[in-house]
């Protein structure tokens, strides 16, 4: 169990923001930090890591005091068991793969542990290579393997997967939920990808300007109830002819041009180039295969 | 031919180095990531010898090392230490008139390190001193490399400090820069000529050597 309630002035690009949240993880959850670039999400990681220090509150982890402004307590990233992955994987470049892992071992570490987790993100063929000859999608796992490999409780991930490209991405998530069940971790990330929370997360939380602007399951966050016999979908308007009342709008949306017609009442200063959101009724939705 | 002026010259060059070495990480890591409010007197200080005059700097050691003086004199004699004119006098005046040829490549290669470096090692548990050890240090070689060598290539060619503190005195001070001078003025031309060719010639070798190990130039031979 995590309680995580601090605060803190940041110093953002748009002038000062304060970051004051309460949040409550449950153990063995995995848990997304959602919202827009700026809102506090990583400062928040790197508090909990020990990185960055609030002005003030507490964190609290299983009953341990990590940090207690009132107490002056303030335990250094060190002291604190936690698996970090970076943005940018942070992989140490005069080292091999496996000389990696070795390093983050501890003195009286469980040597075993590395060739389980090189086998679980199948690094096998990889472990001699040196980082700056390897795949995004490689120096990820390795990231995520050196960062397990103290056996902490909490793993933090800064958007791991953002700069990866979608097959990569589906795959490792797989082997993230894979890792997250097999050392009953409490997991952190910070996403921007709904689809990519809806299938690994437990838990939400929105994060808007600093404060925690909504929490729930990831149905209860991004699935519009009211909503659910009409799709919306945004696109651009890429051709008007205008008819006495009414005009004839052709919309791309993703790869198709969908063609509406509107009354010119409704929309007076429609032009070409415009982004517009489309409602479509939905009767009888229809899985049409894969990909 | 007198060999003595120029293997002096590399004692101290190598001497100064090697102290310099063991200086300037700890210096350069604090510069490259201090937050203090004292940094930029510091950075200042340890820039100063980039833009004074050699001599001014000799002659405040001249002043302080005399014997004449309260700190020379208790040098004297409680510790029957000299400083001026004699070489570990020079070995003290080059360390700070070459420091920040050493500094500033170390720290400008620690400041340009990705912070997350550190801070992933922190995460795993290592300590300051590891972190600097095994991750740093390894990931900013040619920045050592670089410090090494002007730092050793700038202590060869001093020549206002040696003159102001150490004199002209053979075997203890007689740098080969110094000597250049002294045959000059003694109209000796071919030894001056001597001491400059071999002085010339070391100092391309070293300067190219850095400049091909860092362009990785070399990486070809031995891969």
């Amino acid at each position: 169990m995590i309680f995580l309630n601090i605060e803190k002035k940041l110093h953002a690009a748009h002038g000062d923001m304060l970051l004051d949240l309460n949040l409550h993880i449950q153990q063995g959850q995995l848990v997304t930090l959602y919202g827009a670039s700026g809102a506090g999400k990583t400062s928040t990681l790197r508090m909990l890591s020990g990185l960055f220090r609030p002005d003030k509150g507490k964190i609290t982890v299983n009953g341990e005091v990590w940090f207690d402004s009132t107490q002056r307590i303030n335990l250094k990233p060190q002291q604190r068991t936690i698996g970090f992955v970076f943005q940018d994987y942070a992989l140490f470049p005069n080292m091999t793969v496996l000389q990696n892992l070795e390093f983050a071992l501890n003195k009286h570490g469980d040597k075993n542990i590395i060739s389980e987790l090189i086998a679980m993100v199948e690094l096998g063929d990889l472990q001699n290579r040196k980082p700056a000859t390897l795949s995004g999608g490689q120096k990820q796992r390795v990231a995520l393997a050196r960062a397990l490999v103290q056996q902490p409780k909490i793993l933090l991930l800064d958007e791991p997967l953002s700069a990866l490209d979608a097959n990569i991405r589906s795959k490792l998530q797989d082997y993230l939920l894979r890792i997250h069940q097999r050392f009953n971790l409490t997991t952190l990330l910070i996403s921007h990808d709904k689809a990519e929370i809806c299938k690994l997360s437990d838990w939400v939380f929105v994060l808007d300007n600093g404060q925690l602007q909504q929490q729930g399951t990831p149905t209860d966050i991004f699935i519009d109830k009211k909503n659910q016999q009409s799709l919306q979908l945004t696109g651009k308007v890429v051709d008007i002819v205008q008819e006495k009342n009414t005009y004839t709008v052709s919309v791309l949306i993703e790869n198709q041009v969908i063609v509406v017609n509107v009354s010119t009442n409704n929309f007076q200063n429609l032009c070409i180039g415009d982004k517009v959101r489309v409602a479509f009724e939905m009767s009888n939705p229809v899985l049409l295969g894969k990909g | 031919m007198n060999w003595q002026p120029l293997l002096l010259t590399f004692q101290l060059a190598l001497l100064t180095t090697f102290i310099l070495l063991f200086i300037s990480i700890p210096l350069a890591y604090w510069l490259a990531y201090s937050k203090s409010r004292l940094k930029p007197i510091i950075e200042t200080l340890v820039s100063m010898p980039l833009v004074l005059p050699p001599t001014v700097l000799g002659f405040y050691f001249l002043i302080a090392f005399s014997p004449n003086n309260a700190f020379g004199n208790w040098l004297k004699n409680t510790l029957d230490i000299q400083l001026v004119f004699s070489f570990s006098g020079l070995v003290i005046a080059s360390i700070l008139y070459s420091l920040p040829f050493m500094v500033h490549p170390i720290q400008s290669g620690l400041a340009a390190l990705p912070s997350s470096l550190k801070e992933a090692a922190y995460v795993m548990g290592k300590s300051r001193f590891t972190t600097l050890w095994r991750v740093l240090l390894p990931n900013i070689k040619p920045s050592l490399l670089t410090g090494i060598v002007l730092a050793f290539a700038h202590t060869v060619g001093e020549f206002g400090v040696v003159l102001m503190i150490g004199g002209n005195i053979p075997g203890e001070t007689k740098v080969a820069a110094i000597a250049i001078y002294d045959e000059v003025e003694a109209l000796n031309y071919a030894t001056a000529n001597f001491y400059s060719a071999v002085l010339f010639a070391l100092s391309f070798c070293i300067l190219l050597l850095v400049y091909l190990v860092n362009g990785g130039y070399l990486k070809r031979f031995w891969k």
